[in-house]
């Protein structure tokens, strides 16, 4: 057992908003400079829709992600024989136009323009060459069902999906959406690191963040295309990859990644997973039906003697292991089986998670009057008992979540349901009888889980939330530096290296 | 393979580079502000500051927790105030003051002629050719930097120009909500008032206010805060897109819907709040008032006919007006049955004021406490509460709330039918009569009369419904199917889980309702119809239940003393304070363009409805019901000087001379003859706001008549013919404003439309107040950095004007001079109690009495040489009156007092020195001022507030403040920590102890009455305008097509296009405004303010994703590029509201000229029956009460265009 820390992020995809402030407060923080314009860290997209950048998960264009072979697995943009022929030549790296040209405007014109027939105006203009643009792309065009019959229409998560229910999707019977917020996965058996042929990007053992050394980057942009996520990018100004970075200067600080904290939904959670590092390979390469299960397998007990026994030896210290064990990303995704990893059949071991979200009920048609489809009998939440009717198919759910696997979104669903039907009748009816008892058992929970699911679900504090292990900064300044004392008088005065600009 | 990938913090070296990002997060201060803008989210932030420059900010997480069981607040803050510091550097930043440049030039040569920049001024504006000059090039660009003192010197030339010509009620301005930044707001009121000029709402204007509020609570708007959702267990949302325009406070409801409450969501598009519905139900656009109605009736029938719930009936019985009697006056309801009629009650105070029940245990009419004579009473004072007991005798009381089984006789009873050819239909309604001094009357109760408007059948005759499925009559499910689209049996599902909801949680059952439902013509019945369903339930008062209207940051909640500030009441001024809806249907011109509401309102048969709007207006004017400014043809300083000189001594015959004038028709009011030019508005400030751009509803005839410069409307004018009480001119005045100033900090519409544009501080460059009625805290805005190149606060920058203005009046307007102002009736005040009927003394049906049959007048003494003077000091009125709200006097002295010890200033002007003023130069002191001396922050103060409370009521009530009377939140509190406000008589709730706000629980749970005619919650409105209009009683009316609406007709032969209904929501990527150029925002959205379509419409169109598309009617034309998608609904065309014409707007290809803005496609349009006043809750009070600025039964062609030019 070699045991070692995660951070991991959680997202309640139920309570998202769709109001991007994660984007922008990362954008603001990391991503607001020349040769970085394009780049959102993070972003949140539309479902269905086909996302950013454009149609992301068409890994048959652009090839990222691992592949099943016989023996194991490749790298699906190249496997190993054929990577050094391909060094210069990527077919399957996206373009600027596949993201969006940025855009700006000539505000400066409504002051400057002098008195004429009609009111100035401040055009368009491309963000990187200054000349008049058609703006005709951007990181979010598909925002809330825009352009649906070109973007949700084509979402690849809809394969499956029978004709007649993807035709009311487009209809009021059945139409629908929600938000993905999407950042770099930090997966355990990262596309990325694989693929570059710098050995510049690598995952920090202590935290699991996957950074990509500016120092060391050469711009074979190999990472970009491999991350099946495309989660890294290209910053044409310096000439280095780039991306999330987890916010670790916040984390080492005790504060929250700046999407997460900022996340106004209150549907992110962080915490600290404990994980078997030698079992990697052998989650990686799993059958595909049981990818997420693999997965969770690697993932520890943080409550286990062993595991604990292990993780010190390992160096771990008391504070990452209590971390480890009030942390609520265990709790959504191992104690209570709520939450799954987006296409676990990529086998990156991607570790931030989701808990899929509940939609309204579908409606019928009846001489043009739009009916709900309910039972003519009273009874609390419906979908209970009929989750394919259900506005966003499971099977669609599934695709994005589960490998295809319905059952594991229904069975969340449902938990999730239950929660709610037995608050409703414990606050409403103020019992809770046999019918309900039975109604508990059947979701495969129990009135104790459910309380804990409830009280996380919608009361926590940012405390609850956010739980930060201790980083020990001062020992990686005895590490790095010598002397933590020297450190305390000489930080902010070293010289800093910037990245200088690829070859 | 994990080995060679992982390294670990012992492998250093190869990780210094890691500082690299490191540097980028360390930072210099973070500083506690918020964002001063109109989203009521009054969120707390972190500023962050790095090398001086502001580089980003975040959220602050530190409210105080709510009482257990509550979700906490934090975070609060969305992707709009998260993008702010983009503004600061950003190239559409005023940095410095402009000017336009042929107005400078003008100036500058006039100025070397005249030398006095007053003569300079009126020399231009003097000469036609010149002013015309000016106004022709307004939004055409050509503007030029100019200094400070340039700019402050025109804008007080034409502020003295207009006061000495034509008024000081000639100088206007505009600034929306409060709230969110109080000082800033203040800045403007302040010199306003104390100049004597007229100060424009915006709540109303907004349509932000819902007239259903004061109609039934006489209240302006009070709603839950955001946690308060989390205490209900059935939510309808309706109207309202909690993800776009309540981003910081929506997780409530993802949340509660986890605790076990039930959602539904009510739109025709299926929106962002739909993803979190149980149910989502489609309801065609604007017909939410036939579905609610139908659930009414259901209600109805299964709660108060079938059977009957105690919960229900003892709600109703106590907090609502359904036992009161009312006079079936012919076949129709009439009038609530005064108890002066009746012989034990002929002889009380007020008793035409007094209302009677029919009480069981006595069997005969009584008269309960709590009602509006109770409220006014001078001599019989304390039974002002809602206690079931007779005001006289003291007896307790039994409410009967129907006469079926034991009333009289039945009468045949007519109820109106909008909806059906018939018009009405007539129902049997149980009565019993009573013995009055007019003889035998007939009267019924409330109750009795909703079951028969419901057409809920009790055996009684009369046309009533069948059953649920009876499709022919008024309100039943079946009925509702044909304007909803939605069928019957969601209804009935629907009403049906409501009802059992509220029975089994005694009402938690909320409505969450917003601008969707707000903005239509008739959004008072729509609201209503809901309301009634949450009265019916017992809903209201409750935890967890209620309407919760959020439209506007309407709760300033130190408004007590805040009001004494902004207004100028501790000087004793008099603010012209003007209902902005009047003033731009009539000043803009854009009455001339309809032939008035009978075009489109719907009346009973019996009304006459041969009149224009704008002749209500004019009467409502001279009743006192509404203000209008100017308000006379003649210069209202002139107007007293003549009055002395005829020998008016005393302000009493001042105020008696101009009376005298005005009957004999010599003095005119300014409302006869709008377009006289001694009649227009002259000078305008807007600050804080975007009143020419996006709040412009008719912005075309805004550019038309007010500017003088370009337009695309191209309607017909068709007022000639139908008005009565006005004079029409031939020709339409073109260009009505001399000068506009802007404050701004940054290049909008308004901005770039005006003369003059005044850099202002952002909301990180300065320090204010900012609250919300979302969440109970106080947030403070503080200066992160210095106000970035030449920009100033708000305060600084009036505070300018006051001197620049006091300096040039010394020599044009000498010495102190009289002004007699004129006001409107007023709520909460013994106005409410003024006017029993509806006669009219102007046409001689009644003697002119000020105050009472008209409106009232003030003479206020002002010395424009102290402006300044008193613009920066607390004058000693909030000392002697102390300070005021909901018709309560709050004593304040000694805390003035310790504030002048605090805070001391020197007026070095004769009779104004003495002691100390409490100084208000800077903006931090006006904070502390206001802080001080309200009960809501001042702990001493709302115990004092309970005392008011007390002496009105004759309840106990100061027990609500014990254990808060010791606190003082100070600013420097609010900039440690967001702080939570205190209960107090100044709002309607009980928020003790971390209980979350929700309305009228003070009312509930303490028996003090509401503020309206019966003391109660009006399901029953006996306004003579309501008989009149047919809406006595919750009803349906049609909403108006486009053929009643005259703006379709003449584009309709100039391209091809499809006519669709023009819906304007809030946005996601603005508030309002404000953020919309933002290249954050910008980016994430389309790069553009896209016209939404329904995607299979838009194919039939030829219209395809992110093609151009012109939408053009007669007001005005849009352009821009489109979105097609399947979760629009046919028959609509949604452009998110609010869009600037600044940023990528082409010319219109159909009107070769630059497209306009989203409000270029409307129209204002008023409703008369909202004009009503000088009675009870219908009583005029700033942002209160009076017509609305509607805007979405709009409709427009819609057309494909090839790309068209900039």
């Amino acid at each position: 057992m070699n045991v070692r820390a995660h951070m991991s992020m959680l997202f309640h995809l139920d309570k998202c908003i769709g109001c991007h402030t994660c984007s922008v407060a990362c954008k603001n923080l990391w991503t607001d400079r020349k040769g970085a314009e394009y780049m959102w860290w993070n972003n949140v997209e539309t479902r269905p829709g086909t996302g950013y950048p454009t149609g992301w998960e068409d890994q048959d264009h652009y090839r990222g992600g691992w592949e099943k072979n016989w023996v194991g697995i490749d790298l699906k943009l190249q496997s190993k024989p054929k990577a050094i022929a391909n060094l210069f030549y990527n077919p399957a790296l996206p373009e600027l136009d596949d993201y969006y040209e940025p855009f700006t405007f000539r505000y400066e014109d409504l002051f400057n323009a002098p008195e004429g027939e009609h009111q100035p105006t401040a055009i368009p203009i491309s963000a990187v060459t200054g000349d008049p643009i058609d703006i005709e792309a951007g990181p979010n065009w598909d925002d809330d069902l825009s352009g649906s019959p070109i973007y949700a229409s084509n979402d690849p998560n809809l394969e499956g999906v029978s004709e007649e229910v993807r035709q009311q999707m487009g209809e009021i019977e059945r139409v629908v959406f929600n938000y993905l917020p999407r950042i770099c996965n930090h997966c355990l058996n990262p596309a990325c690191v694989a693929a570059c042929p710098s050995g510049a990007i690598y995952k920090r053992g202590e935290d699991g963040v996957v950074l990509v050394n500016e120092d060391e980057c050469r711009a074979w942009r190999m990472c970009v295309s491999a991350c099946p996520y495309k989660k890294v990018y290209y910053n044409w100004s310096t000439g280095k990859s780039e991306k999330c970075i987890l916010c670790f200067p916040r984390m080492e600080t005790g504060q929250a990644p700046a999407c997460a904290h900022s996340c106004v939904g209150r549907i992110r959670y962080m915490g600290v997973l404990l994980y078997d590092a030698d079992l990697i390979k052998w989650a990686a390469e799993g059958p595909d039906e049981e990818m997420f299960d693999r997965q969770k397998e690697i993932i520890l007990d943080p409550f286990d003697p062993a595991v604990i026994k292990a993780a010190k030896e390992n160096g771990i210290d008391d504070g990452w292991i209590d971390s480890a064990q009030q942390s609520p990303v265990y709790k959504f995704v191992k104690v209570w089986n709520m939450a799954v990893p987006l296409h676990a059949e990529y086998r990156t071991l991607a570790m931030m998670f989701y808990i899929p979200p509940l939609s309204p009920v579908v409606s019928t048609i009846e001489e043009g009057l739009v009916r709900l489809d309910i039972p003519r009998e009273r009874v609390d939440f419906e979908l209970f008992n009929s989750l394919e009717k259900a506005r966003l198919p499971i099977q669609y759910l599934a695709n994005l979540f589960s490998g295809g696997n319905e059952e594991v979104i229904e069975k969340i669903l449902r938990k999730m349901l239950a929660v709610r039907i037995y608050k409703r009748r414990e606050s409403v009816e103020g019992i809770i009888d046999d019918a309900t008892l039975a109604m508990v058992e059947s979701a495969d929970t129990t009135p104790e889980e459910i309380e804990a699911i409830y009280r996380l679900t919608t009361l926590p504090t940012i405390a609850e939330r956010f739980v930060y292990p201790p980083y020990h900064r001062e020992m990686a300044a005895e590490a790095i530096y010598g002397d933590p004392l020297a450190r305390k008088g000489d930080a902010g005065f070293g010289y800093v290296m910037p990245p200088e600009r690829g070859p | 393979m994990t080995k060679e990938w992982i390294r670990d913090s012992e492998a250093p070296a190869e990780r210094k580079w890691e500082e690299f990002y490191r540097n980028r997060f360390q930072h210099d201060k973070r500083v506690r502000t918020t964002h001063g803008v109109n989203c009521t989210g009054s969120c707390s932030w972190e500023v962050f500051v790095k090398d001086g420059i502001v580089t980003w900010e975040l959220q602050a997480t530190d409210y105080p927790a709510l009482e257990d069981g509550l979700p906490p607040y934090e975070p609060r803050g969305c992707q709009r105030g998260i993008s702010y510091s983009w503004y600061l550097y950003s190239p559409i930043r005023v940095k410095f003051p402009y000017g336009r440049g042929v107005l400078i030039d003008l100036y500058r040569e006039a100025k070397a002629v005249y030398h006095d920049p007053v003569d300079a001024w009126a020399s231009i504006m003097d000469d036609p050719a010149k002013r015309k000059r000016i106004q022709t090039g307004r939004g055409k660009g050509g503007f030029r930097r100019m200094m400070w003192d340039e700019a402050l010197e025109i804008a007080a030339a034409s502020v003295v120009h207009t006061t000495k010509t034509y008024g000081p009620d000639r100088v206007a301005g505009f600034s929306p909500i409060p709230a969110m930044s109080q000082i800033s707001y203040a800045a403007g009121s302040r010199f306003l008032s104390l100049l004597g000029g007229t100060i424009l709402s915006f709540y109303d204007w907004y349509c932000d206010l819902p007239p259903a509020s004061p109609e039934i609570w006489g209240e302006q708007t009070d709603v839950h805060e955001s946690a308060d959702w989390y205490n209900s267990r059935f939510v309808a949302v309706m109207g309202a897109n909690l993800n776009m325009t309540r981003t910081p406070d929506c997780h409530f409801i993802s949340e509660v819907r986890h605790a076990g409450a039930k959602l539904t969501v009510f739109a025709p598009d299926f929106s962002q709040v739909a993803k979190y519905a149980d149910w989502w139900i489609p309801s065609n656009p604007g017909q939410d008032t036939a579905f609610w109605m139908a659930v009414n009736h259901v209600i109805l029938k299964e709660s108060y006919v079938d059977r009957q719930v105690p919960y229900f009936q003892e709600y109703v019985k106590q907090y609502t007006d359904m036992p009161f009697l009312v006079e079936i006056d012919g076949s129709r309801p009439g009038k609530y049955v005064r108890a002066d009629l009746v012989d034990e009650y002929e002889d009380v105070e007020n008793g035409e004021w007094k209302l009677l029940w029919w009480d069981r245990s006595s069997d005969r009419p009584r008269m309960p406490k709590g009602t509006i004579g109770y409220r006014w009473a001078t001599e019989d004072k304390g039974k002002w509460n809602l206690e079931l007991v007779d005001g006289l005798s003291g007896d307790e009381l039994d409410p009967e709330l129907t006469f079926a089984g034991t009333n009289d006789d039945i009468k045949q009873v007519e109820f109106d039918n909008f909806s059906g050819a018939e018009g009405v239909v007539n129902r049997g309604v149980p009565v019993r009569y009573i013995e009055t001094d007019r003889g035998r009357i007939a009267v019924t109760t409330v109750l009795d009369l909703m079951i028969a408007q419901f057409g809920v059948d009790r055996g009684l005759g009369g046309d009533y419904a069948v059953d649920f499925d009876d499709e022919d009559a008024l309100y039943t499910p079946a009925w509702q199917e044909q304007y909803t689209g939605i069928h019957r049996d969601t209804v009935l599902r629907f009403a049906r889980d409501w009802l059992d909801n509220a029975e089994k949680t005694n009402g938690k059952n909320m409505i969450i309702i917003g601008a969707g439902a707000n903005h239509w013509y008739h959004n008072n019945l729509l609201y209503r119809s809901g309301i009634v369903a949450l009265m019916l339930t017992g809903a209201v008062g409750v935890n967890g239940g209620g309407l919760a209207h959020y439209v506007g940051q309407e709760k300033l909640v130190c408004h007590a003393s805040w009001g004494a500030i902004a207004f100028g009441g501790d000087w004793g001024m008099a603010p012209r304070h003007q209902n902005t809806p009047s003033f731009h249907y009539v000043h803009s011109d854009q009455w001339r363009y309809e032939r008035g509401y009978s075009d489109y309102d719907t009346l009973p048969e019996f009304a006459s409805t041969d009149d224009h709007t704008i002749d209500h207006e004019v009467r409502a004017v001279h009743r006192g019901w509404l203000p209008f400014y100017p308000q006379f043809k003649q210069n209202s300083l002139d107007l007293v000087k003549e009055a002395q000189g005829e020998g008016s001594g005393s302000d009493e015959e001042i105020v008696s001379y101009v009376v005298d004038r005005l009957k004999s028709h010599e003095l005119e009011f300014s409302i006869d003859d709008p377009d006289a030019p001694e009649n227009w508005p002259r000078t305008w400030f807007i600050w804080r706001g975007n009143a020419i751009g996006t709040s412009a509803k008719g912005h075309e005839y805004f550019m038309r008549h007010y500017l003088g410069t370009h337009s695309t409307a191209v309607a017909e004018e068709l007022a000639g013919e139908t008005v009565k009480e006005v004079t029409y001119r031939e020709d339409a005045p073109i260009g009505k404003f001399d000068l506009v100033v802007d404050l701004n900090f940054r290049m909008d519409t308004s901005a770039l439309y005006s003369d003059l544009v005044l850099p202002a501080a952002t909301w990180y460059e300065k320090d204010d107040i900012n609250s919300t009625d979302m969440h109970t805290y106080i947030n403070p805005m503080q200066m992160a950095v210095a106000p970035a190149w030449e920009s100033k606060s708000d305060w600084l920058i009036f505070k300018s004007i006051a001197a620049k203005v006091a300096d040039l009046s010394r020599s044009h307007i000498r010495g102190p001079v009289k002004d007699i102002v004129m006001l409107p009736l007023q709520h909460d005040t013994p106005d409410e109690i003024a006017q029993p009927d509806t006669r009219d003394w102007y046409k001689g049906e009644i003697e002119a009495i000020p105050g009472k049959t008209m409106p009232k007048f003030r003479v206020i003494e002002r010395d424009y040489s102290t402006l300044y003077e008193k613009m920066v000091s607390l004058g000693r009125g909030v000392e002697k009156n102390g300070v005021g709200a909901h018709g309560l006097n709050i004593p304040v002295a000694d805390f003035y007092q310790e504030l002048a010890e605090r805070q001391p200033r020197d007026i070095d002007v004769s009779e104004l020195n003495g002691r100390p003023y409490p100084s208000l130069e800077r903006d931090r002191e006006v904070c502390e001022a206001i802080l001080y001396l309200d009960p809501a922050a001042n702990g001493e103060l709302a115990h004092r507030a309970f005392q008011a409370e007390e002496a009105k009521t004759g309840l106990s009530l100061t027990h609500l403040s014990d254990g808060q009377r010791d606190t003082r939140i100070r600013f420097s509190d609010l900039v440690a920590q967001p702080r939570r406000v205190l209960t107090t008589p100044t709002w309607s709730a009980v928020i003790n102890k971390g209980r979350a706000y929700s309305p009228f629980t003070l009312n509930v749970e303490e028996l003090v009455p509401w503020r309206t005619l019966t003391g109660r919650q009006h399901f029953y409105l006996d306004h003579e305008n309501y008989l009149d209009w047919g809406e006595h009683l919750p009803t349906y009316k049609p909403r108006p097509d486009h053929t009643m609406l005259s703006e379709t007709e003449i584009s309709a032969n100039e391209a091809q296009g499809r006519l669709l209904n023009y819906i304007t929501p809030h946005g996601k990527w603005s508030i309002h405004s404000t953020y919309s150029e933002n290249i954050r925002m910008k980016t994430l959205s389309r790069g553009g303010y896209p016209v939404w379509l329904n995607d299979k419409e838009a194919a039939e169109m030829g219209i395809t994703d992110n093609d151009w598309v012109e939408l053009f009617n007669d007001n005005g034309v849009f352009v821009q590029r489109c979105i097609t998608s399947a979760r629009i609904p046919k028959g609509t065309v949604f452009v998110y509201h609010a869009t600037e014409r600044t940023v990528g707007i082409p010319i219109s290809p159909l009107r070769q000229k630059r497209a306009g803005m989203n409000n270029s496609i409307t129209r204002t349009r008023l409703k008369p029956v909202l004009m009503s006043g000088g009675y009870g809750q219908f009583t005029y009070s700033f942002n209160y009460w009076g017509p609305t600025g509607v805007n979405r039964d709009t409709f427009v062609y819609v057309r494909k265009i090839d790309k068209p030019s900039y």
